[in-house]
């Protein structure tokens, strides 16, 4: 039988996320179909068609899948999946918002932000905000299962060479309506796939503050990410947000500053390969999972270490 | 409009939870439990909605063992108006709590469901979608605002890129991000008065819901610990480390 992966994309690209879903999708064994559901997204079908290891794209390019709404996609998704083995997607805020309709529309579980397949049927998954790793058994005869994307490398984009499918499925719930969106714009790269984080905390003080570690992240190509603490006080917006709640991120660099390091801020980044913290306070629980631990004043080491770059 | 709240009993968010010896689930003995922080979010929201006159009753409802009369209690004390447990001391899988609220709510018929958007236990993030469902209400998932406004529900949401707006046709489901609200404390008077509030007990099979399993739980295991770090003396020391020791810059 063959795996279903769901594409996310906005239309025009495909998003990073789908590459390590499909790196967690070869691993469940079987031929792995990609499925591209939007509005006029024949490009997104082209580029995931050149993914390794994808030996199908399904395309269902209609004006009611555009925005993704979790009432559409659900009923769409049951109907074209029913003869796969699998149904896999990232587990960003789209696929969390739309798998576990899909899930409960096929009368089967949904196994949560898996980080590693043991088997067919058997995956691990965080749990407790990562402080405990559960290995689950689906005895469903459809794993419908999310992807942690840090826990997966991702496939090559280019190489492969797919056969698009084109279905005619048009599903509208007609109970939900898009109205707009807010999408933060930045040149700098996406806090999920970037290979270099600083993020800054309430210890930041304000969100003019912020501009210190842009200018370090400026020199190291890095994105900028915060703690809930420093959302909530408004210092910046809520999809820079790191932890149990907010992004899942574990890059090669992650430089937490004026941040405490509570339970649920490092769930969602202590999987980073080297991890850096600036604080004054030399009992800061950051400091227990810090490679390089620097107690000192932001305000003074930040500019420092910007000239040092 | 009356609103239908769920709360869960999870592990106080500031207990770091520990992995039982023999791996066979994680320790909860003697350890502090509290009300899922995104239901008392969810508790709040439904409370204000009463209070600015849009609902007229607030019943909250929670899934699981005796004990969980305590956050039934809390969220009484909180300014909901009656409570339901449905107990039962079987592991309920999401899908399962899924089928179980969709029975509570063909009986209750209320005009909005607001729910946590994840149990910080399993941190599973689908029961709400999962009553969307099999109730085939549209969702508004992961929310920093509601609006009720006639027959509609707006409901701005924290998405990875940052805000969409959504609008329902109620009756809905919401499932609240923790801006939506900042959750307020009960009052002494208020926890006095709740004690009196009623709390009705029902059982799965009063619901004609069989409790089944579609997963196994194998094992659980602590994460892998990180190596314990240094500290370095300067930002000259960690630039240099960076560069020659761990080769990240
Ligand atoms: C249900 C729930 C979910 C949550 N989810 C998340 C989540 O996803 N992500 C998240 O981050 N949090 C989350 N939290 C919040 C979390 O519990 C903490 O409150 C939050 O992470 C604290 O943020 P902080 O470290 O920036 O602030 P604080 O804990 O206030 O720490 C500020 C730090 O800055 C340091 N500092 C201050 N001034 C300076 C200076 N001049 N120089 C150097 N250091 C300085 C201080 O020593 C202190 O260590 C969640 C909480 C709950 C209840
Ligand atoms: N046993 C339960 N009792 C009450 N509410 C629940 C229960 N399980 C899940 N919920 C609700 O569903 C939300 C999401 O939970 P989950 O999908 O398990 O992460 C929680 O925040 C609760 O509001």
């Amino acid at each position: 039988m063959a795996i279903l992966v769901i594409a996310e994309h906005d239309n025009s690209e495909l998003k990073s996320a789908t590459l390590n879903t499909v790196t967690a999708a070869s691993q469940m064994g079987g031929d792995v179909h990609v499925l591209v559901a939007g509005s006029a997204c024949q490009s997104v079908a082209d580029e995931a068609a050149k993914i390794q290891g994808v030996d199908r794209i399904v395309l269902v390019d209609d004006a009611v899948y555009e925005h993704q709404l979790a009432e559409n996609i659900s009923l769409l998704v049951p109907e074209l999946g029913k003869d796969y083995s699998h149904i896999v997607a990232p587990a960003t805020t789209s696929g969390k918002n739309f798998m576990p309709r899909v899930a409960a529309l096929m009368d089967v579980a949904q196994i949560s932000e898996i980080v590693r397949v043991d088997s067919a049927d058997t995956f691990d998954r965080p749990i407790y905000a990562g402080n405990a790793i559960a290995t689950v058994q689906s005895l469903d005869a459809t794993k419908v299962i999310t992807v942690r994307t840090t826990g997966f490398d991702a496939a090559s984009a280019e190489g492969g060479s797919a056969a698009i499918q084109t279905v005619e499925l048009s599903k509208n719930a007609g109970t939900s309506l898009f109205v707009g969106a807010e999408i933060a714009k930045s040149d700098r790269p996406e806090l999920t796939s970037a290979s270099v984080i600083i993020s800054g905390g309430r210890g930041m003080g304000n969100g003019e503050n912020f501009a210190l570690i842009e200018k370090v992240a400026d020199k190291l190509g890095a994105a900028v990410g915060a703690s809930r603490a420093a959302v909530d006080a408004g210092f910046v917006p809520n999809d820079m947000q790191v932890g149990q709640t907010g992004k899942i991120v574990a890059p090669d660099l992650y430089v937490a500053v004026g941040i405490s390091g509570a339970i649920q801020h490092l769930a969602g980044m202590k999987d980073s390969k080297v991890i850096v913290a600036i604080n004054k306070d030399e009992e800061a629980p950051i400091f227990q999972v810090a490679d390089y631990g620097l107690v000192a004043d932001l305000f003074e080491a930040v500019p420092q270490l910007e000239q040092q770059l | 409009m009356k609103v239908l709240v769920t709360v869960k009993r999870v592990i106080d968010y500031n207990v770091k939870v520990r992995v039982k010896s023999d791996n066979s689930d994680v320790d909860l003995n003697n350890v502090k439990m509290a009300m899922n922080p995104f239901c008392e979010i969810a508790v709040e929201e439904a409370v204000r909605l009463k209070e600015a006159g849009i609902a007229n009753e607030v019943v909250v409802v929670s899934l699981g063992s005796k004990v969980c009369q305590e956050q039934l209690r809390t969220a009484l004390a909180l300014g909901a108006d009656r409570a339901i447990l449905v107990e039962s001391d079987d592991v309920l899988e999401s899908l399962t709590v899924a089928k179980l609220l969709q029975k509570v709510v063909a009986e209750e018929k209320p005009g909005l469901v607001i729910m946590g958007k994840q149990a910080i236990d399993t941190d599973n993030n689908q029961t709400g979608q999962m009553l969307a469902a099999l109730t085939g209400y549209p969702q508004g998932t992961f929310a920093s605002e509601v609006k009720i406004e006639g027959d509609k529900a707006q409901v701005i949401r924290e998405v990875d890129g940052g805000l969409q707006t959504v609008s329902l046709t109620l009756p809905a489901i919401v499932t609240t991000d923790l801006r939506l609200n900042e959750p307020r404390y009960a009052s002494l008077p208020n926890i006095m008065k709740a004690k009196r509030k009623p709390l009705d007990v029902k059982t799965p099979a009063d619901l004609g819901v069989e409790v089944k399993a579609h997963t196994r739980l194998v094992k659980v295991a602590p994460p892998a610990e990180r190596q314990a770090g240094m500290k370095v003396a300067s930002v000259e020391e960690l630039v240099d480390k960076l560069k020659n020791e761990a080769k990240v810059i």
